[in-house]
């Protein structure tokens, strides 16, 4: 600014070639070194202040007793609340339910992704449309999916029992048994969630150089022994990534099961048939008031969560070594 | 570490001016990605893939296509064997009931606020630090990046009880910005933006705009944005469709008096009224109906997005 207002006043001086101003390089220097962290700014702090932040005070709180009403007394307890957890029978049916109904909905999920990307990816009439109905029920809320769901799930009058009896199987209370309500959540986050993950796999799948197909073919591979042997390997990151992605999820389990449930859902059932973890947590904190035990809930999530991921990334490592031996 | 300013290459050199760079960068990954699809499929699908892939997108579709058919039927006909199949004409009547039980209009207005704030601000943080992850060197970069991606996996319980206090403190609760404040960022659009514009952004565009004399401020505005901004939008649309689907934290933030479309769905669906199975799929076709919309409209944008490259790791 200030040295184009100079020539514009004394007429006659010859305009200043781009020198190096001093204190331009140095701005110029601060620019260059100083922007890439002014961009990643706001995500970390941010992240700090609604993501880091409530991870240690929930650490925090986890070791106190504290009541919903009064959250800002805190009384100290020490590994009460872990303990007391650990010999809760209702936390270890959590963990149950998250693990089978976590198995239950993401394995098939993944699997029929994979093969549907695979289909996806052959040269189709109208893929355009199909893609889209494929990823049609991501956009739909759990909430409107569920409630959805638990009609079609009716014992009485809903359609899924209405079919089963046409072909001549009774009518199942799919509320009511332990695995038919599990089978029911996962329906509904298989629901949800597949066509996503296709699309995800097929984004990979597209990627893979196709004179991998065109040698493979040669070697006179069928379409099943290129699939198993060029396009699997080839997306192994990614499917590792969906992986990843859909335990964190499962683990997390919580808007399904707690509206599948009508007013019964934030016990999981009347027999806590399929409480998750993530219900158990709300259950103790917002229904029993417990803060404090909610709160040893999130932090052992959190710590399973990390286990899985070591577990995950051991196993990679592992596939990794034997395949370069 | 070298400065970015330093290596400028004949062939940045011969690059156009700024303004003009950006435009026809943002055009040059285009062909590249048509050709991939012109290739793609060696094989023909034959008659079972069709059949597969017809019958996946109609139980894809027939739950949706059932909410709006219970949506327009009365109460007692939904509550019959054989349930209904085909559209009744009960619709507005329902609709009348669905809107003044539930807050409807106030959730629909609502969840449109939140998800809109919640979509630009982190869109706009997402771009700026996938860009600097991406193509700016700096110290601890991919540390950073690391920390980024592992925040990703810390699950939203672990939150909720703080910021609930926090919020309770505030007197925020019922109030939008206790949903709005704590999504104003997501790991996940920072790794997205990153993989976006690794690919999509040639660096030698950035090295040009620097020899040039542009503040990185500059090139953010005329090198960066426009380049990015299919990945934004990308990135926007499942932002929003999150955003608006969000269920846990909102429940508990929020109450039925001043609902997000997914808290009043909850009340609906919960029993408290006399669960009218017809007012509840009408509640639910009203809480999907606007993001289906937009699927129709822009689908082929968000599907086209999504398989161009959202996780290729």
């Amino acid at each position: 600014m200030l040295d184009e207002a100079v020539p514009a006043t004394t007429v006659g001086v010859p305009r200043p070639a781009p020198p190096p101003h001093p204190w331009r390089t140095r701005l110029y220097r601060w620019d260059v070194k100083g922007s890439p962290y002014a961009y990643i700014a706001p995500f970390f702090l941010c992240f700090a202040a609604f993501g880091l932040f409530p991870l240690i005070y929930t650490a925090w709180v986890s070791l106190h007793s504290v009541d919903l009403q009064t959250s800002d007394q805190l009384q100290w307890r020490g590994f009460g609340n872990y303990t007391r957890l650990l010999h809760d029978d209702l936390f270890w049916n959590a963990l149950r339910n998250t693990f089978t109904i976590g198995v239950m909905s993401t394995v098939p999920q993944l699997l029929m992704a994979l093969g549907l990307a695979h289909l996806l990816n052959y040269r189709l009439r109208g893929r355009t449309f199909l893609r889209i109905a494929m990823l049609a029920p991501y956009a739909t809320s759990i909430a409107a999916a569920t409630l959805v769901f638990s009609l079609l799930f009716g014992r009485d009058y809903g359609m899924i029992n209405w079919l089963l009896g046409q072909v001549g199987i009774g009518h199942i209370d799919w509320e009511a048994g332990t695995w038919s309500s599990q089978i029911a959540v996962s329906t509904i986050v298989t629901w949800r969630w597949t066509g996503y993950n296709a699309l995800i796999y097929l984004a990979a799948m597209q990627a893979v150089p196709h004179d991998l197909y065109e040698a493979a073919a040669l070697d006179g591979a069928s379409r099943w022994q290129q699939f198993r042997h060029v396009t699997v390997p080839a997306i192994r990151p990614t499917v590792l990534f969906t992986v990843l992605v859909s335990t964190i999820g499962a683990t997390q389990l919580f808007g399904e099961p707690l509206l599948f449930g009508g007013s019964t859902g934030h016990s999981g059932g009347s027999a806590h048939q399929y409480q998750t973890l993530g219900l158990y947590l709300y259950d103790q904190g917002w229904y029993s008031f417990h803060l404090g035990r909610a709160a040893a809930v999130a932090w052992t999530m959190l710590l399973l969560l990390l286990a899985i991921g070591a577990v995950n990334l051991a196993f990679a490592r592992y596939r990794r070594a034997k395949e370069g031996s | 570490m070298t400065t970015p300013a330093t290596p400028a290459t004949p062939a940045t050199q011969a690059t156009p001016a700024v303004p003009s760079g950006p435009a026809t960068a943002a055009h040059r990954p285009r062909p590249r990605a048509r050709a991939r699809t012109g290739a793609r499929g060696l094989h023909g699908a034959g008659p079972l893939t069709y059949a597969i892939l017809v019958l996946v997108a109609f139980v894809s579709l027939f739950p949706l296509y059932w909410t709006l058919v219970g949506a327009s039927t009365s109460s007692t006909r939904i509550a019959q064997t054989p349930p209904p199949l085909l559209p009744g004409g009960n619709l507005w009547h329902n609709l009348d009931i669905a809107w003044n039980q539930v807050h409807l209009g106030q959730a629909l207005l609502n969840s449109t606020v939140v998800a809109g704030c919640v979509t630009v601000s982190t869109v706009l943080f997402a771009t700026l630090a996938g860009f600097a992850f991406a193509k700016l060197p700096f110290r601890g970069r991919s540390a950073l990046l690391t920390l980024v991606v592992a925040t990703m996996t810390v699950p939203a319980q672990l939150s909720v009880i703080p910021l609930y206090q926090v919020m309770a403190k505030l007197h925020w609760t019922d109030q939008l910005q206790s949903v709005i404040l704590p999504n104003l960022v997501a790991a996940f659009g920072v790794f997205f933006m990153r993989q976006f514009l690794a690919e999509a952004l040639p660096i030698e565009l950035v090295e040009a705009a620097r020899v040039d004399g542009a503040s990185s401020l500059r090139i953010l505005r005329s090198v960066v944005l426009p380049i990015a901004r299919p990945g934004m939008a990308v990135l926007g649309m499942l932002v929003f469709v999150q955003s608006w689907n969000d269920f846990f934290w909102p429940l508990i933030a929020l109450s039925q008096s001043n609902p997000t479309v997914q808290v009043a769905l909850a009340g609906l669906g919960g029993g408290s009224y006399d669960s009218d199975q017809a007012v509840i799929l009408t509640g639910a076709l009203l809480g999907t109906a606007p993001l289906l919309l937009v699927f129709a409209l822009l689908g082929k944008h968000i599907v086209g997005g999504i398989t161009a490259g959202a996780v290729k790791s």
